[in-house]
């Protein structure tokens, strides 16, 4: 109602209690490495598809990590599997598998 | 005739001249202004990075090593310089004559009540790290007010340190450390706890550092979040209502924790002013001891006869603190040698 | 909660305030909004303590809504700002007591400014001089209207007829207090209390019997920045703001939300009727809001002033259930009648927040 010309703002806030992180929980049970991830952003840096989309594997990682899973699945669908994340991460994360993990679990 | 050496401070920078200065033929009395000697370290619980007991690192210095007294409870009111003795003033009237003094003072810790916006003092559940430790050495009954069993631990870096706003933008290089240490033994005790680190840079220079730091995300799923606390209040319940900046998600954070650690830093000894007053000494900017030249020889002072050991000039861990006293020894040893002729 | 923790705090920011001889600068649009809250003021300090206030008609607007909206040039409003210290000092008065905050923090800004870059001020004895042949000193003391009234808060609580406290149960009222943002979060030593736990009008709540309601967003501004809901498009940034302290208050059911700003009690007596347009939610006790209430209004409940005559008609959310709370009698007939008696009509009522009428 009321056609005001403006109405309510959405909170930005990444709201830790209310959100879902079994996601999450469920990811790094299937490839612990993930827990290793400092968030340096080597994989995005030298990510293939990076230049061209919206791709942006650290960031996944966090936002996943917070229980932010809108849009998720659809920036990861650009991932090629090219490997080049694996090649480059100082801490031994299996990269690859945590986006192949992350994708299978979004499914449900 | 033996010289005296009179050392300013009971904790393990003073404990450690005042072994080395003994084996090496002097007469050393040191001067504790607590009831027990070790300084800070007697009253941590396990220290980094092999997370041995703080009291087996203290078994490290017999007493009965030390010739010469170790005197506590002491309180000086005032330190001449006269033809090269140093006359030493206790509040009791006692006078303590010495060849040479070396200051191993250490140093403070932040107050933490100057960061208004945490809470300190005002919500239940806001304690600092040395508060904690006090906690695993069962000196504290209770971790939070309500005796429940915490499921959320949140431990803020950076507390007094690198922040202009309290007056000290220097790093104390020990703190982050300390955080990854109690996050683990945090995690031991609780092991069904969620712990977060909330960070700006983690500073892992050390030793063993960095593999602690992936131990505790690989193995203990501590959770790292970069970004600053902003602001704490209470919740209902009594848990604490944390507002953050998660900087790598670029977004800003709000989670509830049970706990809230503090990571405080140093700063310098309270009696460093006075020292500077008793003996002209000079302080750097944050009022730590500064020695002329604090790279080649960071145990001299401006002042001959008076040398620095330990926390006193710049924040330091452990190994640093017991390297800088040996370094001490060996001046004095120059200085003593020089004068000899 | 630590109480002691917090009394630490207020003791490192204490403020000096006149306590006599106030020059008192109106708000523009305080009247709109809050019509008795001004006239209260100037009837409790002169009547009730005996204090003498000067309320001159010759002052303006002190220009801050246009210096915060960016129309008004800052040597502009350091001028105008001179000449109503002019006025102040031409009237024999050297404490200056503006009633609106965003006035007072304006004043702050600009003495500091004066006091940091003298050239300013050279420069502004000129403008002045030129423009109109004025000069003007700096005042002896700046407070705020609030400060004052917190000043004598004690001596308001003695001569009060009631207080904050539930007749029926005894149970001291929870109170929510809101500070305007410019009143300690520019120079948190110019407020008493500071910036991060202010104590002006939690002083008040306490010596006349309520109780404060801490909660996660008390810090939070309640939106009402010119720039933020000047434009229409931007305004839903400031409902949310508003939108969100209500959310964060709701579990502590507060009886009533005091504030000293103009623009603070406006926004949140007026959002809860938009926000229950909006998502058709209410905050108060079965569909009504929390009432929302100035700090002169308070006083003058207090002292047993008549709602109708503080202008408390004119609030969207109605105050009637915080009056019975208290066991304040009043007279419901009276509400919507002029001053000589003629009825005024009565405003529609909203579909879903509740009201009296």
């Amino acid at each position: 109602m009321a056609g005001w010309g403006y109405s309510l703002n959405k909170d930005r806030q990444i709201d830790f209690d209310a959100n879902d992180r079994s996601v999450y929980f469920r990811v790094i049970g299937l490839e612990p490495s993930l827990g290793k991830c400092i968030s340096c952003g080597s994989c995005s840096a030298t990510c293939s598809s990076a230049v061209f989309t919206d791709l942006d594997i650290r960031k996944i990682f966090v936002l996943l990590s917070r229980g932010e899973l809108r849009d998720l699945k659809k920036h990861l669908d650009d991932c090629m599997l090219c490997g080049k994340c694996i090649l480059v991460c100082p801490r031994g994360v299996n990269t690859r598998n945590v986006i192949l993990t992350i994708r299978k679990e979004l499914e449900y | 005739m033996e010289e005296r050496i009179a050392i300013i401070g009971g904790g393990i920078a003073g404990l450690e001249t005042a072994s080395q200065l003994s084996k090496k033929g002097f007469d050393v009395v040191v001067l504790e202004k607590k009831q027990i000697t070790g300084g800070h370290v007697e009253q941590w619980h396990q220290v980094f990075p092999d997370f041995r007991d703080a009291s087996e690192v203290l078994k490290n210095w017999n007493q009965h090593e030390i010739s010469g007294q170790i005197k506590i409870g002491i309180d000086i009111t005032n330190i001449n310089k006269t033809n090269g003795l140093f006359q030493i003033e206790l509040r009791d009237g006692e006078q303590i004559t010495a060849n040479a003094v070396v200051i191993a003072s250490g140093f403070d810790l932040f107050d933490a009540h100057k960061k208004e916006e945490y809470g300190y003092g005002i919500y239940d559940n806001v304690i600092t790290s040395a508060e904690l430790e006090s906690f695993f050495n069962r000196k504290r009954e209770y971790l939070i007010k309500s005796g429940k069993t915490p499921q959320r631990i949140g431990i803020i870096h950076c507390v007094g340190s690198r922040d202009e706003k309290v007056g000290n933008p220097y790093c104390s290089k020990v703190c982050c450390i300390t955080g990854v240490k109690q996050a683990i033994e945090l995690k031991e005790i609780y092991p069904q706890a969620e712990v977060f680190c909330f960070y700006m840079d983690l500073r892992m220079f050390g030793l063993n550092y960095e593999d602690i730091y992936k131990e505790a995300q690989e193995k203990y799923g501590i959770q790292f979040i970069r970004g600053r606390l902003s602001e704490t209040s209470e919740l209902q319940d009594g848990t604490v209502l944390l507002k953050v900046e998660d900087t790598l998600a670029g977004k800003p954070l709000k989670l509830s924790v049970d706990l809230v650690v503090l990571l405080v830093g140093m700063v310098k000894g309270s009696v460093n002013n006075e020292l500077k007053k008793w003996l002209g000494i000079e302080l750097d900017l944050f009022g730590f001891i500064k020695p002329p030249d604090a790279i080649l020889q960071p145990n001299v002072t401006n002042v001959p006869g008076v040398f620095l050991a330990g926390a006193c000039s710049s924040p330091k861990n452990i190994g640093d603190t017991v390297n800088d006293a040996r370094s001490a020894v060996l001046a004095v040893e120059k200085y003593f040698n020089h004068l000899k002729g | 909660m630590i109480a002691e923790g917090k009394k630490r705090i207020w003791k490192d920011y204490q403020k000096e305030i006149a306590d006599d001889r106030y020059y008192y600068a109106r708000s523009c649009v305080r009247q709109n909004f809050f019509p008795g809250s001004e006239a209260a003021f100037l009837k409790i300090l002169r009547e009730e303590l005996g204090k003498n206030v000067f309320d001159d008609p010759a002052h303006t607007s002190c220009t801050g809504i246009g210096y915060h909206a960016d129309v008004v040039p800052l040597e502009t409003t350091m001028t105008v700002i001179a000449r109503q210290f002019a006025l102040m000092t031409e009237a024999g008065y050297q404490n200056f007591v503006p009633s609106c905050i965003t006035s007072f923090g304006l004043y702050s800004e600009i003495i500091e400014t004066w006091h940091h870059f003298p050239e300013t001020l050279e420069k502004t004895r000129k403008y002045l001089k030129q423009a109109t042949g004025r000069e003007f000193e700096i005042p002896d003391n700046l407070a705020h209207a609030s400060d004052v009234i917190y000043k004598f808060r004690k001596e308001i609580g003695e001569k009060g007829k009631y207080r904050l406290v539930n007749h029926n149960t005894g149970e001291p009222l929870k109170i929510v207090e809101h500070i305007g943002c410019h009143y300690s979060k520019m120079f948190p030593h110019k407020g008493v209390g500071g910036a991060e736990y202010p104590y002006v009008l939690v002083g008040m709540i306490e010596e006349w019997g309520g109780e404060v309601v801490d909660y996660p967003e008390r810090r939070h501004c309640c939106g009402f920045g010119f720039r933020q809901y000047a434009v229409k498009a931007n305004r839903g940034y400031s409902l949310s703001c508003s939108h969100k302290k209500f959310e964060s208050m709701e579990p502590y059911h507060p009886d009533a939300i005091l504030t000293n700003c103009p623009g603070c009690p406006y926004f949140f007596d007026r959002w809860q009727y938009a926000i229950s347009e909006l998502e058709g939610k209410t905050y108060g006790e079965n569909g009504f809001g929390i009432p929302v209430l100035t700090y002169e209004e308070m006083a003058g409940i207090v002292l047993g002033y008549d709602p109708w005559e503080l202008g408390m008609q004119l609030h969207q959310v109605s105050v009637e259930p915080f009056l019975e709370k208290i066991g304040f009698p009043y007279d419901p007939e009276q509400k919507y009648k002029g001053k000589y008696g003629q009825d005024l009509g009565k405003p529609k009522v909203p579909e879903f927040l509740k009201v009296c009428c």
